[in-house]
């Protein structure tokens, strides 16, 4: 399962609601506004740190260089471009987003 | 990962669909029309599951009485559901709790689960809609 | 690989449609197949030819119209959805059709992915 996430962890429970249903093996995706999650030195990177250790995280570049957080995206957490976010869909059989 | 899609006798692909709600009703209009989706999808036969969580669960309260706010209240739907074979309600336990509720308040029979058994649920869909 | 997609939210008052077309382009351009792209909720407003969004910026639906046209997309707009929205036939632009919820049920079946973008 790819799980999409695309609102900022800081407005809503979505990450956090797929965080607890999330699988070991599966992946998460955050695109939109959720990018802040994948910035370093917030409230989120202890969370993001642990759940790194079940899920595969990735972060969509555009929408993060978008936000003007292009250079902040923590460790552990995989930046893709649009033709990723193809992939990841591709390679996962499902996706779920957390809207 | 989850199954392969199964194929009936000799007809169409039936494959797994998930319905997840997280949303609350009346406040927009989420709910309403994923119901639609839901009931539109019985017709074609598919194995529907539909899940609510986080505000979602609102959606199930009991005693809903909405003309007071001038809007139609769809909640019957809920109950209309068994008639179309769409029994598979599961319910976010800890949803529940945070907000006070328990199966008593709901308006149709729902399996309740913990996060565990959500999540396998959703890992064994083959098709999952948000809305 | 042949993708549907769901698109929840209208033009510019959220990212949705921008998501969902970025999304789309970067398939085709992988040689994916683009199975339909169905427009659910506020999402049919992204099928009015109406719309005269400021010329420094995209032009949401029509670029919708383009890419429909270049690569014989299928963009659906859900009647029930329509109509409460006011999307008409009259008001379509170019590319997109209306027809019932049972076109996403459709893609959900035949696709290999649905993927959906919304709030």
């Amino acid at each position: 399962m790819l799980h999409i996430i695309n609102k900022s962890p800081f407005d809503t429970n979505a990450l956090d609601s797929c965080l607890r249903m999330a699988q070991p093996g599966q992946a998460v995706l955050l695109i939109e506004d959720a990018v802040y999650a994948a910035t370093q030195g917030s409230a989120l990177t202890e969370r993001m740190r642990q759940a790194a250790a079940k899920v595969s995280l990735f972060v969509l570049q555009p929408d993060l260089d978008a936000r003007g957080m292009g250079t902040k995206v923590q460790d552990g957490i995989t930046p893709v471009d649009y033709a990723g976010f193809v992939d990841l869909v591709e390679k996962y059989p499902t996706s779920q987003s957390w809207l | 990962m989850s199954e392969q899609a199964t194929t009936a006798a000799s007809g169409p692909k039936v494959k797994k669909f998930m319905f997840v709600n997280r949303k609350a009703p009346y406040g927009t209009i989420y709910a309403l029309e994923s119901l639609e989706v839901v009931l539109i999808t019985a017709t074609f036969d598919q194995d529907v599951s539909l899940v609510f969580m986080d505000d979602g669960v609102y959606q199930l309260v009991k005693g809903q009485q909405t003309k007071g706010i001038g809007i139609k209240n769809f909640s019957p739907s809920y109950r209309a559901l068994e008639g179309y074979d769409i029994e598979k309600l599961y319910v976010d336990r800890a949803s529940l709790d945070q907000r006070g509720l328990s199966e008593a308040d709901l308006l149709v029979p729902v399996e309740v689960l913990d996060d565990q058994q959500m999540g396998e649920l959703m890992a064994q869909q083959d098709v999952v809609l948000s809305f | 690989m042949k993708f549907g997609i769901l698109v929840n939210e209208g033009p510019y008052t959220h990212q949705a449609s921008d998501s969902a077309y970025q999304f789309v382009v970067a398939a085709l351009a992988k040689g994916h197949t683009i199975q339909r792209v169905f427009f659910y909720h506020d999402g049919v407003n992204n099928a009015t030819r109406l719309t005269e969004p400021p010329q420094d910026d995209r032009h949401i639906v029509n670029r919708w119209s383009a890419l429909a046209a270049e690569h014989k997309l299928d963009l659906v707009v859900c009647v029930a959805a329509a109509l409460r929205r006011g999307i008409k036939d009259e008001v379509l632009a170019p590319g997109f059709r209306i027809s019932g919820l049972g076109q996403l049920v459709d893609s959900g079946i035949k696709a290999d992915r649905l993927v959906t973008f919304g709030d």
